[in-house]
């Protein structure tokens, strides 16, 4: 069993109590900080080597570090809970079984970062966790963790929930700064980057709901202890969101560095896939990193055991490799088919692009629109040249990352699936009532391989 | 601050965007934008046209950037080193972009009131390819009309944002602005309210494209058939001085605008009354004509002095026959 930081007494009855979180130990963390200086809290998180958990995995340390610090201005710590990529439901979960572990959070990091008023902007469709958050605020104020000279060190921190409208663009920090000052949500022209001008002008730090959680296990437990789990740069644990054809679907806190075929195939995790269908892809960290087939995301190109961490994901770059993301692991067996699955993908950029920059506005459709002619059969073959060819006039011309995320899976799936794709297209009255299948992506490892001869 | 663009160098002051730096050396060099306007704060990044590649970032720090970049946004640094039409990359994306701006336009430039000086048909004719690779419907919208002299036809809007900064810039209050979101997001006012002040009138000017026209204006004349002619009047209203091109068909003036400079700017902001109610030479003081580029095709069929070719000026009977095009010539 891996050890559990942030979901270890998630099965304890009643644990979004105050009272029940409080006699586990919870708010020990606060008590712990607030003797610390500012700086050793940062230097701690530093030393944890903890990344953010939002799906770009930047240092949350030297986020923390860049943070401006000039006299006379206001600084905040926003808390990203605008969490709506498909495939990613963890901090949903997380706030809903146990609230408290992110105020704890919370508290830290606005001592942290000198922060007198803190957000927590939650999407808007969660709106059952937006009033759990609320109630749990309020029980922590009552016992005098927030509000007024907390625990009598001086420090004084009023927080407040922010409801989102329900866009996903506002999950982009500067987007959601916006969306939080009032205005329409759309993303920044960066530079002045939040950490100098963000809410309101002042300097800001926006983290993801998990990333500020984890502050409370490397308080208690000190950053070094925290670096000592996981593998290489990615240490710690990580939630992990697994649907799809897996058969035990759900939340999972994995220490990272456990490998992609444990991670599926164990019975501690996934518990492999079901009704003895085999593995055909896998999107390993939510819908915008790239799609790659079992036999790339079991193995990397190395014959090394892919792991899940933050580089071997990445190894081999994007054209066999892929990312951490946010950890939105969803698996697809043999029934699934790739060219529906890209269409839906990109049906929801479509539908979630701000329409501020042109690459985004106009191409996210595009693809859409020849995903879906590809989908139904009436595809030509050029279209697979088309798709790659737009998805690479978005990518990296547009002013946040949503551009980049909505053309990542449809230049990913031709990669890897380019028959399938052509399937579509030469077969198209066919391809409307069956799937192409497995192919040749299956993962090489059960037992379906015969066994080695002797000697 | 020293920075070379396309190989040229020029000195400018700290705070210059590349944008700006490419204008002070002019000519080809100098990135197309069609969101940005230098006199609205807060505009420009969202039409992507202007990306250049920045090949060395500064003295102090000689990395390129990892990815095209925005030149009306991003400020210069000592030593900066910009590609821009020498890039093939830049070229190349500019083109998707132009590609991208005109999947969802319409291609009725013979019927669009902004034909002949419209910024997205300039940029089409530069970097559009021959023929679309879209085969779907466009996104179309009904055309309204917000307040009495303003029509709207989002069909052909851009969403540069550009009259939005306006309305809220240069105008007291702001009633439109962009709904909905993605490429079925419009500009609009809410629930068709009019719009209405003493200054709307400059979101026509403001426009890059054919989607906010003058509805005094539209389809009396293509825009090349009239003689633009410098004029100012002694306005009274405290925010516009009532400097203006006079637009002539004949001897009627048929519109009114600011004055634009070559990137299509405006010099100066023209109050409602200048613009929409002051139609008669007799209300202006005339300045001149109006010095248009000679790339332009407004500056075409005027002004211009006539060029025979070599054979009608050597055969004298071709002489004779276009005696009255050669006194013209000499009289203007």
């Amino acid at each position: 069993m891996g050890r559990k930081l942030l979901l270890e007494h998630i099965n304890v009855p009643g644990i979004e109590t105050f009272d029940v979180y409080r006699s586990k130990g919870g708010y020990d963390a606060v008590a712990k900080a607030l003797k610390m200086s500012t700086d050793d809290i940062v230097e701690e998180v530093k030393k944890s080597g903890l990344r953010g958990r939002g799906g770009a995995g930047f240092p949350t340390g030297m986020k923390w570090s860049f943070l401006a610090k000039p006299e006379g201005k206001a600084r905040y710590l926003v808390c990203n809970a605008d969490e709506s990529e498909p495939g990613t439901f963890k901090d949903r979960y997380l706030m809903t079984y146990i609230p408290h572990l992110l105020i704890e959070g919370m508290i830290i990091g606005s001592y942290a970062l000198g922060a007198n008023v803190s957000y927590i902007y939650v999407r808007g469709e969660m709106m059952p966790q937006i009033r759990i958050l609320e109630k749990a605020i309020a029980e922590a104020k009552a016992k005098g963790f927030l509000g007024k000279n907390i625990l009598g060190s001086g420090y004084d921190l009023e927080l407040y929930v922010q409801p989102g409208g329900g866009a996903y663009i506002c999950g982009e920090e500067t987007a959601l700064i916006e969306s939080l000052e009032g205005k329409r949500g759309n993303p920044r022209i960066k530079p002045p980057f939040p950490a100098i001008a963000g809410l309101w002008g002042c300097p800001t730090v926006v983290n993801n709901v998990e990333s500020i959680a984890a502050i409370v296990p490397i308080i208690r437990d000190g950053g070094d202890e925290y670096a000592k789990i996981g593998i290489g740069r990615s240490t710690g644990t990580k939630l992990i969101s697994a649907s799809g054809n897996i058969n035990k679907p759900g939340i999972y806190e994995i220490e990272l560095g456990v490998s992609v075929e444990d991670f599926i195939y164990s019975d501690e995790y996934c518990g492999g896939i079901p009704n003895g269908k085999r593995l055909k892809a896998v999107v390993a960290g939510g819908s915008s990193v790239p799609i790659l087939p079992a036999n790339l995301i079991l193995k990397t190109v190395n014959n090394q055991p892919r792991l899940m961490s933050y580089e071997s994901l990445s190894d081999g770059g994007f054209a066999t490799g892929t990312m951490m993301g946010s950890g939105g692991f969803i698996a697809f067996d043999e029934d699934q088919c790739i060219v529906r699955n890209t269409w839906n993908f990109t049906r929801f950029y479509h539908h979630e692009s701000c329409g501020q920059c042109s690459p985004c506005r106009e191409g996210t459709g595009w693809m859409e629109k020849v995903l879906h002619r590809l989908e139904y059969g009436h595809g030509k073959l050029s279209d697979m040249d088309l798709l790659v060819d737009v998805s690479k006039k978005i990518e990296g011309n547009t002013i946040c990352p949503l551009g980049d995320a909505a053309a990542w899976p449809v230049a990913s799936a031709i990669r890897h699936f380019r028959d399938e794709f052509e399937w579509h297209v030469t077969n198209g009255a066919e391809a409307t009532s069956r799937n192409y299948g497995l192919a040749h992506y299956a993962d090489p490892l059960p037992v379906l391989e015969p066994a080695p001869a002797a000697g | 601050m020293k920075v070379t663009i396309d190989g040229i160098s020029i000195e400018v002051p700290e705070g210059t965007t590349i944008l700006n730096a490419a204008r002070q050396i002019g000519g080809d060099i100098v990135p197309p934008a069609m969101c940005y306007y230098s006199k609205l704060e807060g505009s420009g990044g969202k039409c992507r046209t202007c990306l250049v590649k920045v090949s060395k970032g500064s003295e102090k720090d000689p990395r390129p950037m990892p990815k095209l970049i925005a030149s009306c946004r991003t400020g210069v640094m000592d030593g900066m080193e910009v590609q821009n039409i020498t890039s093939p990359e830049v070229i190349e994306a500019r083109k998707g972009i132009v590609e991208m701006l005109l999947i969802n336009h319409p291609l009725d430039c013979p019927v669009c009131d902004q034909a002949g000086e419209c910024h997205l048909q300039d940029l089409g004719y530069e970097h559009g390819l021959a023929k679309t690779r879209y085969e779907f419907d466009r996104r179309t919208f009904h055309k309204i009309d917000i307040g009495d002299k303003i029509q709207l036809h989002m069909t052909r809007c851009i969403l540069c944002y550009r009259c939005v900064f306006t309305a809220d810039q240069i105008t007291d209050h702001r009633i439109h602005g962009i709904l909905n979101r993605g490429d079925h997001s419009e500009i609009s006012t809410y629930i068709k309210a009019a719009v209405d002040n003493d200054f709307s009138g400059n979101v026509i000017d403001v426009c890059p494209v054919g989607a906010l026209t003058d509805k005094t204006f539209r389809f009396k004349n293509r825009v090349w058939f009239t003689k633009p002619v410098d004029a100012h009047r002694d306005c009274d209203h405290e925010k516009c001085n009532g400097k203006v091109t006079l637009w002539y068909k004949g001897e009627d003036v048929i519109r009114v605008t600011a004055r634009k400079d070559v990137y299509g700017e405006v010099e100066e902001f023209i109050c409602n009354t200048c613009r929409f109610d002051k139609k008669k030479t007799a209300d202006w003081v005339i300045e001149g004509p109006r010095q248009i580029s000679n790339h332009s095709v407004i500056s075409s069929n005027h002004y211009e002095t006539l060029h025979p070719l070599p054979v009608v000026k050597t055969n004298p009977l071709l002489v004779e026959a276009n005696k009255e095009q050669f006194e013209r010539t000499t009289r203007l």
